[in-house]
């Protein structure tokens, strides 16, 4: 039996205590553990890029970090995204929940079909967007590049990068 | 009225949830005590088994049980023949083997399951894998084809005599006598090789009995939920009532998910009861490059015999088809390459052969295109072939080969995959091929662009092809509309979802009858336990037969509540009109009632609802056409080629397609450029490579690659509607179209780029390794 380690891990905002065997995943961790799954898991050899999140900030595959790693730091899932002060509780129809500018942009330019592989895209680009808040269509392409979807042909998705990036800058 | 929702572009009703991680995958299922099973898979091809031994890994830390063919006694059975070959073909024979839950005499292709472990964590389970002793004979593997027909190949399944499972011969018309005055005839051998499917999500299937209520439930990333929930009911023994299979989401599907009774599907359910204990297996990449069906491999040596003026006078065909180590799909694969083969032209005298060839490998089942890819493939091919020897322009011979507006409904006289012959039901060809030409710049490209690119030195060439695809076939699909006292409308159908925006335009259908808004109209699909009659999501049909099932309904509903209202407003029917979430007088705005309050009088606590008639504001309706739907569509193309690496950049997509009446115009568009992106794939990037020795070469995604967004160009797309008779929506499928005809566009447009003498492209996919050989075989034979 392998020896456990206890790990404390800040999940979207809260702190998770957890005894974890050295070798289980990242995103094992996420998605059984705290039962955050959200976050998909599509290759378990880090090409996909469907089961990304951030880690102090930074986008990861959670297929190539072992939740150990992540003891004493900060992770975001899709869960994490989307704001949930009032002000964005109040907004929203009362029929879906309130969306994060990216994900909203997801939503008007139908840049997701099965949806799988959406939220590593989405933790992917926001990011990106930071760090480039004015990207061209090439940039984009090439900073989506590291995730495969099958559904969309991407086009989709391009367009709905540059709609949030539009949308931030007015 | 209401504002139309039919036939726009309303934001999909799924995406928030699938947007914020909140939406239901099979891997998301997470049960009180579940246990996990892994799966010991052939390492051989070909071999036989001699001894299992699982003790060491019962003794592994975890281990809760292991199975072998041998711990499963009479549920030891090989899968149910999903499709019968057609009787209606003449000159057909046919024989099938099927896959068996765990491998118990021999190993017919690397992956084959031979063991299960199940375990309290996937990865105990997957440490016991590693203790389980098997003894096996290697046998020969059958890779080629051509090969495996020869009388001296390792026989696959030796209760026949060859392992050639199926030789059918459709024909019209006399063609050798077309052949014998036609003015030209072109012969060439085409070859379209294996490709994976590879959706985002791999299969899994967790199952969890409930002893105590004798109900079984099981999540399954399936397409066909209901016919599974039947055959496990008549499987392990229950009723049908007291098994529910749930499709949840699912991450993409491309046809392997419609494959049914695969062995995990089969022993998950089984490990369930016999533990006691709810169980999951979620198949990993690797896995699902053996796991998992496949598609693709045909050869075909094919004619074309026209007169001098390009006209067709017949096609002759005689093909491979690679049915892989078990044939449960019969020959659905082969007839739709047969029957597609056609595409939209006008072919007087048709000749078609093949041969169905049991290989050791994954099993071959319908991935996107579903055998119409190599197809028009072929014929495209030899068009354009055609075209070089007269002299004639591409978009010509098309022109003049296309079935004219007037040809409608138009009998091919052979028999299509759904046993009904191959009818056309409407069609208007034209109007897309010159769309496209034009969205492309077809003329000016020809005329200006291409020479003086070629002058600068570069190799840009144009393709442009059309094709056919039978969609919407039956047998039939149902659905249930209901309204509740809240006002809210369910919709139920049986169908499963993999990402076409079915919650979204089966809403749109039911909204624009009852005059409701999109957010108050909820669809459930995939779910045995809301609905629990239909077959499932493929061939390019759910919008057309499940699609026009909600109409149906939607219509019943509507004349329920219409009648109700009629009475409640002492008013008559014709007056009353549904708008807003309400029943009202026209002209009279005071004189209304909710749909909601409509459904609480149409189910009172007192007083007695009328005899003769049903409570509640709610109808069960089926469509089931007489035969599919052919949408057809042309695809043109620009693109760059490097003659010194062989990269291929496509530059400009054009897709013209007619789908008859639009549900949503954007979920359309988004199938139709998705399925260019895996076309693409198919073309240059995606081919399962084995070795002599039946071991597949790269499976994995660092080495299969799909397309990235730096690959796929923005596709430029635009519609002809024209509407099908065969439903009363109008509506063709569009599920697979993108991806059919790529594959010969590609072709057609890297010859117009290198233009050199003797390169042909008759083969799919090519790779920048393959295309580098093809044009340095042809410049060393210049």
């Amino acid at each position: 039996m392998p020896e456990r380690l206890a790990i404390s891990v800040s999940v979207n905002g809260e702190r998770f205590e957890r005894t974890v065997e050295p070798r289980l995943l990242l995103s094992d961790f996420l998605r059984h553990e705290l039962e955050l799954t959200g976050t998909h898991v599509g290759c378990e050899h880090g090409v996909c890029g469907a089961c990304t999140v951030l880690l102090d900030g930074d986008p990861v595959r959670s297929c190539l970090v072992f939740a150990v790693q992540a003891d004493g730091h900060q992770v975001t899932t899709v869960e994490g995204l989307a704001p949930t002060d009032a002000a964005a509780l109040e907004r929203v129809d009362g029929h879906d929940p309130p969306l994060h500018p990216l994900q909203e942009a997801f939503r008007d330019r139908h840049a997701l079909q099965c949806g799988f592989c959406t939220p590593g895209i989405l933790l992917t680009m926001i990011p990106f967007l930071e760090e480039n808040p004015v990207p061209s269509e090439q940039e984009i392409r090439e900073a989506l590049s590291g995730n495969l979807c099958r559904c969309t042909g991407y086009q989709n998705i391009v367009e709905a990068v540059q709609l949030a990036a539009e949308r931030r800058g007015q | 009225m209401t504002t139309r929702l039919f036939g726009t572009d309303c934001p999909r009703r799924e995406d928030p949830r699938l947007l914020t991680g909140q939406a239901l995958f099979v891997d998301d299922v997470h049960l009180e005590g579940m246990l996990h099973v892994a799966f010991l898979r052939s390492d051989y091809a070909h071999a036989r088994l001699v001894n299992v031994d699982v003790s060491g890994a019962l003794e592994v830390d975890g281990v809760v049980a292991a199975y072998t063919a041998a711990d499963l006694g009479e549920y030891w059975q090989p899968g149910p023949l999903l499709v019968s070959p057609p009787p209606t073909i003449e000159k057909l024979t046919f024989r099938h083997a099927t896959q068996v839950p765990l491998a118990r005499d021999k190993v017919c292709h690397v992956g084959e399951p031979i063991a299960a472990v199940v375990a309290h964590s996937r990865y105990q389970a997957e440490d016991a894998l590693a203790r389980i002793r098997v003894d096996v004979e290697p046998l020969g593997a059958v890779v080629d084809i051509e090969a495996a027909l020869q009388p001296d190949a390792p026989l696959i399944h030796e209760q026949f005599d060859s392992n050639q499972a199926s030789h059918v011969i459709q024909e019209k018309g006399d063609y050798d006598a077309a052949c014998a005055r036609a003015a030209l005839t072109v012969q060439r051998r085409f070859r379209f090789d294996r490709g994976a499917s590879a959706p985002m999500e791999n299969r899994g299937v967790v199952a969890s009995w409930d002893a105590k209520c004798g109900e079984l439930t099981v999540w399954d990333t399936t397409q066909a939920p209901i016919p599974i929930r039947n055959g496990l009911a008549h499987m392990l023994g229950i009723p049908e009532s007291q098994v529910r299979v749930i499709a949840p989401f699912i991450g993409g599907g491309f046809g392997p998910k419609i494959m049914m009774f695969y062995p995990e599907e089969v022993l998950l359910p089984w490990i369930s009861m016999q533990l006691g204990w709810p169980v999951k297996w979620i198949e990993d990449r690797h896995e699902s490059f053996f796991a998992t069906t496949q598609e693709r491999l045909q050869i075909h040596d094919a004619e074309l015999s026209l007169d001098a003026e390009g006209r067709i006078l017949g096609v002759k065909d005689s093909f491979l088809y690679d049915a892989g180590a078990y044939n449960p799909y019969g020959l659905t694969l082969p007839i739709n390459a047969q029957c597609t083969l056609l595409g939209p032209y006008d072919v007087p005298a048709y000749y078609s052969e093949f041969r169905a060839v049991f290989t050791t490998k994954p099993i071959v089942t319908p991935v996107r295109g579903a055998g119409r890819n190599p197809g028009v493939f072929v014929m495209e091919r030899l068009l354009d072939l055609a075209a070089r020897e007269l002299g004639m322009d591409r978009t010509e011979i098309r022109r003049r080969n296309f079935l004219p507006p007037d040809a409608f409904p138009h009998d091919h006289e052979i028999i299509y995959q759904d046993f009904a012959p191959l009818v056309y039901d409407s069609g208007n060809y034209l109007p897309s091929l010159e769309k496209a030409a034009k969205m492309i710049g077809y003329d000016r490209f020809l005329a200006e662009d291409q020479p003086r690119l070629r002058a600068e030195g570069r190799h840009v060439g144009i393709g442009i092809v059309a094709y056919v695809e039978g969609t919407g076939i039956g047998p039939y699909e149902g659905a249930r509309v209901s309204i509740e006292p809240s006002g809210r409308v369910n919709v139920a159908t049986g169908v499963g979802t993999q990402g076409q925006g079915h919650f979204t335009s089966f809403a749109q259908i039911v909204a624009e009858q009852l005059g409701v808004e999109l957010p108050d109209v909820e669809v459930i699909t995939g779910d045995t336990g809301k609905f629990h009659w239909g077959t499932g999501t493929f061939a390019s049909r759910g919008a057309v037969v499940a699609g026009n099932a909600c109409h149906a309904a939607a219509v019943k509903v509507r004349e329920k509540v219409i009648e109700l209202a009629a009475r409640s407003l002492d008013s008559s029917e014709q007056e009353i009109e549904l708008a807003e979430g309400s029943a009202r007088v026209k002209g009279s705005p005071d004189r209304a009632l909710t749909l909601g309050d409509l459904a609480t009088r149409a189910n009172p606590l007192r007083g007695a609802v009328t005899p003769g008639t049903e409570p509640g504001l709610e109808a069960t309706a089926y469509f089931g056409p007489e035969r599919g739907s052919t949408a057809n569509g042309v695809h043109a193309m620009i693109l760059e080629v490097d003659p010194e690496t062989a990269m291929v950049d496509v530059q400009r997509y054009v897709v013209v397609h007619d789908c008859g009446v639009v549900i949503n115009p954007t979920i359309v568009r988004g199938q139709i450029v998705g399925g260019v992106a895996h076309g693409i794939g198919g073309c240059f990037y995606e081919q399962l490579v084995f070795d002599s020795g039946g071991q597949l070469l790269n499976a994995s995604f660092m080495d299969y690659l799909l397309p990235t967004a730096t690959d796929v160009p923005n596709v430029e797309t635009d519609h002809v509607e024209t509407p099908s008779p065969y439903n009363p929506l109008g509506i063709k499928g569009a599920g697979e179209a993108g991806a059919i005809p790529t594959g010969a566009l590609f072709a057609q447009a890297l010859e117009d780029a290198l233009q050199i003498p003797g390169l042909e492209v008759l083969e799919m996919p090519l790779s920048p390794n393959r295309l580098f050989e093809l044009m340095r075989d042809a410049r060393s034979d210049e």
